[in-house]
């Protein structure tokens, strides 16, 4: 008993409320029931959209107007008309879907070869004002994309890039380049110097150091950053849609913006161009998942 | 004493500075040009190019004279403070929850990424139509199993707000669980072995164990999360297009409207230009707080 009052002194001791008087097999249930149930709450708040884009899009055009659970007459022919190209707002479909994926690889190789070159600099080199290089990428990285569109819009325009896909490739790579410049500064971190100076005593000169040492050593930071920056190319909607203007240089998301500008726009056909055009992503995401989480939240538990 | 000291610092300094200026540092510089080059191309002239837009004094005094801003200002606010912080609880919960070992659990952590994997374009337009008030599927459900008239979602200002922020969350949501658990990993684990055995109840753990760890992940989260969700344009212009009657709107959508529908475009740059007694302060203390450990 005294040693009890003591415990509570100390504050370490649980308060025994109602939950306590629960019968230890009884609480194990209800526990593993309430894990249960909000375990269905998450997967269908999770679910719920991307279900409605899949129905949605095997649901015959005529009956897109039901807003059913599950479509009367599921059939796969808007999938048909996607690829096909065989509605008006699909006239592009293909060249729109490549335009798509030039942005994403030039923008992946870009930003890959000027952070890369520039994190060799600063954390392995000691460049000279490196450190104010870093703090003006990180800064940045801190301005919200969607404020600088504007200035963005007209120096393109000056630039004479306007609706091209350099216009559109430049931009994402600006925006993701800083990001990547800090990841890898972090990710550089953690290989020891003693491998660069080990090849330095071989004789090895600066570029021979970034390419056989840094680079197969960053190899987990870089496909993590790839991923990130083809990612954010693909999926850019802001960006695309002020910097290209006519059909066949846009890219899908602004396509699938197209269909809205009518009012009876052809959902099942946009939902079934919104899940060929998810597909790719999804899956890259998936299969570097691992190398993903690892590079994302790198810095993050240091903060 | 004094004169010999300063004389081999004379005498070292320049020797260290010859010996400092290496092929390594003019490598160093040669490989810093590609990024230099990008950023005054693409950073520099245009921010700087901007502020020159915003110069105008007058274009904010039209803005404050604007019905339409002054509900914009509050549209941020509300996009802001119920977002973020709504967003970065329910991550919290949310992380706990995906720590646990059970494998069913596992297996829908990877299923619950999916809003983050998936673009976010065609998820937001699956929205604007499932939360159609006549054709979309969630008022259909409400009445085929509920007899219940579902609410006006996209067409009630309030609510389109109200499903502008859930859009947010849904996909934003899974990033933030993410960065959450890493900072709940790197919780050694004897803390809650030690706490344990003083008979700690889970409350208690989570108040002097896991809070005081994951304190500051959580408020730099926050910080970071409030300047991506200001300048979150989609969630905004593609649900609800600002709409109706211009309602609706965050300063990011604003911006494009007055400087591309308009073609104002300098009442766009100071629509911005508004956001940055709120941005500059948080850019400064994320600085601090991102770049101060990376030396």
């Amino acid at each position: 008993m005294a040693a009890r009052s003591e415990a509570r002194v100390r504050g370490t001791t649980p308060r025994r409320g109602l939950w306590d008087l629960v019968a230890h097999p009884v609480r194990r249930v209800l526990e593993e029931g309430f894990m249960v149930a909000f375990g269905i709450v998450i997967l269908i708040w999770t679910i719920l959209p991307i279900y409605h884009m899949a129905i949605v899009s095997i649901t015959p055009l005529t009956d897109a107007f039901a807003g059913r659970f599950w479509p009367e007459r599921p059939t796969l022919e808007n999938y048909q008309t996607v690829l096909f190209q065989e509605h008006y707002f699909l006239r592009e479909f293909w060249r729109q879907l490549g335009n798509s994926l030039f942005v994403a690889v030039a923008t992946m190789v870009i930003v890959l070869f000027v952070a890369s070159l520039a994190s060799f600099a600063i954390s392995r080199l000691k460049a000279r004002y490196g450190h104010v290089v870093s703090n003006t990428a990180l800064l940045t990285y801190l301005i919200p994309m969607a404020f600088v569109a504007i200035p963005f819009y007209r120096v393109m325009s000056d630039y004479g890039l306007l609706n091209t896909l350099w216009a559109l490739t430049f931009a994402m790579a600006t925006f993701a380049t800083p990001y990547a410049i800090w990841v890898f500064r972090q990710y550089s971190d953690t290989i020891p110097f003693e491998l660069d100076e080990a090849a330095r005593v071989d004789g090895a000169t600066p570029l021979q150091l970034y390419w056989l040492v840094y680079l197969p050593l960053m190899r987990p930071a870089m496909i993590a950053i790839g991923t990130y920056a083809l990612l954010l190319a693909w999926n850019e909607y802001l960006y695309a849609f002020l910097l290209l203007h006519n059909e066949e240089r846009s890219t899908i998301p602004v396509a699938m913006g197209f269909f809205l500008n009518t009012d009876d726009a052809p959902w099942s056909l946009l939902m079934a161009t919104a899940i060929i055009y998810s597909l790719p992503p999804a899956a890259l995401y998936y299969s570097v998942r691992r190398y993903m989480v690892s590079g994302l939240t790198a810095g993050a538990t240091k903060a | 004493m004094a004169a010999h000291a300063e004389k081999t610092a004379a005498a070292i300094a320049p020797e260290r500075n010859r010996a400092h200026w290496t092929p390594e540092l003019t490598w160093g510089a040669i490989l810093l040009i590609p990024y230099i080059t990008v950023f005054f191309l693409f950073v520099v002239w245009p921010v700087g190019y901007g502020v020159w837009l915003g110069r105008d004094p007058d274009s904010y005094r039209r803005l404050l004279a604007d019905p339409v801003y002054l509900r914009t200002v509050w549209n941020t606010a509300a996009f802001l403070g119920i977002g973020v912080n709504l967003k970065l609880f329910l991550a919290l919960i949310l992380s706990a929850y995906f720590m646990s070992q059970r494998l069913w659990i596992r297996w829908l952590s990877i299923l619950f990424i999916l809003p983050w994997a998936v673009p976010s374009i065609p998820t937001i337009l699956s929205f604007r139509w499932m939360l159609n008030s006549e054709w979309g599927m969630l008022n259909g459900m409400l009445w085929d199993f509920f007899r219940i008239e579902g609410p006006w979602w996209l067409v009630d200002p309030k609510l389109a707000l109200g499903s502008a922020i859930t859009v947010h969350i849904w996909k934003y949501l899974p990033f933030w669980t993410l960065i959450l658990m890493a900072g709940r990993s790197a919780i050694p684990t004897d803390y809650y072995e030690a706490a344990r055995i003083d008979g700690a109840s889970r409350t208690q753990m989570f108040a002097y164990v896991t809070w005081p760890q994951i304190r500051n992940l959580y408020v730099t989260s926050t910080l970071l999360s409030t300047i991506w969700t200001l300048g979150d344009f989609n969630s905004i212009y593609l649900l609800t297009g600002g709409g109706p009657n211009e309602l609706t709107h965050v300063l990011a959508t604003l911006g494009v409207r007055y400087a591309f529908r308009l073609q104002e475009l300098d009442m766009g740059v100071a629509t911005v230009m508004t956001a940055l007694p709120i941005l500059v302060p948080l850019v400064f203390i994320l600085i601090r707080r991102l770049g101060g450990r990376v030396e």
